[in-house]
């Protein structure tokens, strides 16, 4: 259970987060959409406490995100980032077995690297890339590299920045599969942001439309089609014209 | 009017820079003091400080090998000359020695340490946060100060008084072989007055300042890496300055540790 109040956050006179509220049940999927440079990554990171909000409260399990241990509030959670940031000082395996090999869930070394390497399958990639450097891979396989890293430890709460962007539609497919079973199977929450529609439509429970700076509509995936929201109607059809400023 | 008005913005202007100057060296410092309280707290990752043992000091032998001979050797050549001038052309050895030992042998080798160490540690550390990868380790669980500074720092408080040892013989062998195969100096009695007249304090010093370097040049790096900006500009900024501002802080180190071991 996650519950955003009131959070803002300005870079500078940029002020990308005005008032963001928002609530995820336990088990949930929400997926967030929105335009790009709406503030959705930033959204993300500020709950991670990688970005600290100007104010607004942030509570996950009833607890304060910014109060508490920081190592048991982070142990609970996975994060895909936008840019895959896989650690290129490391080989794959060991990336994706990160917390595996350190701290309270450490393993022996080859049932650590048995692990990645069944996240790995998961993800569509081969046993063969485990040994391969993060640089040596296409950016779509650096993306699902870092994908199985986030699910490696079975966290509770996972965090899902653009699974799908830059991968063929088949791949797209299987992540958007594998993202569901996790929310299925494990009982994880999870929050999703992605552009694509064919994404939400698989993985959501629960919408939330980022704009503005504050989230302009949200609800169950049901609805989505009959919101009225004009700003909700002009991002699902990819129109220019409507409340939504399309500069050309 | 406007004279006035200049004056008040130039004062302005040296206000700003002189404040931003204390308060970066107010972050260099919490900087400095979170670091080594890293240090003494686990977890502690050993294999990451044998991975830096090995890039900080083994990697850096070739440098620090050829920068040390040259300059003996150099150093001779002027000693020999200098001295020349008033029949002194026998201190060759005692000069050599004390000038290795006491100053160029720490102060190059430190140097090339800000050459070599602290611009390769702040360009990766500032491409690892441009690229959000000190955000993944964060999310980790694992602490970038204690995952990647603490190595750093502490193989280089091992590692680089070993170099600056090392590089202190091979800067004396350099000015033994000019001075033994160009000058005509007999080889054994160069040697003995060379081992003669080191102190236990030469070399105390000596290994002291390698140690404060290696320090000073592992912090500025990891410092400057991790207040990168975004962007490639980010990293090159980074790096420049963590170089600028380690090679100054290791002049500035070697003048207070000068004052404090041969002032008497
Ligand atoms: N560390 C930072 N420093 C300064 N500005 C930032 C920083 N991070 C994000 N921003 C700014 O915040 C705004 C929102 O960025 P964010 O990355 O959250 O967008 P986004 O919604 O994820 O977009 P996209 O869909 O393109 O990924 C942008 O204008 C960006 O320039
Ligand atoms: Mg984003």
């Amino acid at each position: 259970m996650i519950t955003v109040e009131n959070l803002h956050k300005a870079f500078g006179d940029n002020r990308v987060l005005n008032g963001v509220d928002m609530s995820i049940g336990k088990g949930e999927s929400m997926v967030i959409i929105g335009g790009s440079g709406t503030g959705k990554s930033v959204l993300l990171k500020c709950i991670l406490g990688l970005i600290t909000p100007d104010s607004g409260t942030i509570t996950v399990n009833g607890k304060d995100a910014t109060k508490g241990d920081r190592d048991t509030f982070l142990a609970q959670f996975g994060m895909l980032f936008q840019g895959g940031a896989l650690f290129d000082s490391l080989s794959v395996w060991q990336n994706v077995a990160f917390r595996l090999q350190r701290g309270p869930l450490k393993l022996s070394k080859t049932d650590a690297r048995d692990v990645a390497i069944e996240k790995l399958r998961r993800v569509g990639l081969k046993s063969d890339v485990a040994d391969r450097y993060p640089a040596e891979l296409s950016g779509g396989m650096q993306k699902r590299v870092g994908l199985a890293r986030a699910i490696a430890a079975e966290p509770q709460i996972i965090f899902f920045d653009e699974p799908t962007t830059g991968l063929d539609p088949i791949m797209s497919g299987v992540i958007n599969d594998l993202i569901r079973e996790i929310v299925v199977e494990i009982g994880a929450t999870a929050m999703t942001i992605t552009h694509d529609m064919s994404s939400v439509r698989a993985i959501a429970d629960q919408v939330a439309m980022l704009h503005d700076g504050s989230v302009q509509w949200t609800g169950p995936i049901d609805q989505l089609e009959h919101s009225n929201n004009p700003y909700l109607d002009q991002f699902l059809n990819g129109r220019a014209e409507g409340p939504i400023e399309a500069v050309r | 009017m406007i004279l006035v008005s200049w004056i008040n913005g130039f004062l302005g202007a040296i206000g700003a820079a002189t404040l931003g100057m204390f308060a970066s060296i107010g972050r260099v410092v919490i900087f400095t003091l979170s670091s080594i309280s890293h240090i003494f707290r686990p977890p502690f990752y050993p294999k990451e400080f044998a991975q830096q043992l090995l890039h900080i000091g083994y990697f850096s032998l070739p440098v620090v090998g050829l920068t040390a001979v040259f300059t003996g050797a150099a150093l001779a050549l002027q000693i020999y000359a200098g001295g020349a001038r008033f029949n002194a052309e026998a201190v060759v050895p005692q000069i050599v020695a004390v000038g290795m030992v006491r100053e160029l042998g720490p102060v190059l080798v430190g140097l090339m340490i800000a050459a070599r160490v602290t611009s390769s540690i702040a360009a990766e550390i500032a491409t690892m946060k441009v690229t959000e990868q000190l955000d993944a380790l964060t999310t980790l669980s694992t602490n970038p100060m204690k995952y990647l500074t603490v190595p750093r720092v502490l193989a280089a408080l091992c590692v680089v008084p070993i170099l600056v040892g090392i590089g202190d013989i091979i800067g004396i062998m350099g000015g033994y072989f000019v001075a033994t195969g160009r000058l005509g100096f007999n080889a054994a009695a160069y040697l003995q007055n060379t081992a003669d007249f080191l102190e236990a304090m030469d070399i105390i010093s000596s290994l002291v300042k390698g140690a404060a370097f290696g320090v000073i040049a592992a912090l500025m790096g990891c410092y400057y890496g991790m207040q990168s900006d975004r962007g490639a500009q980010g990293v090159g900024k980074a790096t420049k300055t963590s170089v600028v501002a380690a090679s100054v802080l290791i002049l500035a180190a070697n003048y207070t540790l000068t004052e404090l071991f041969f002032s008497a």
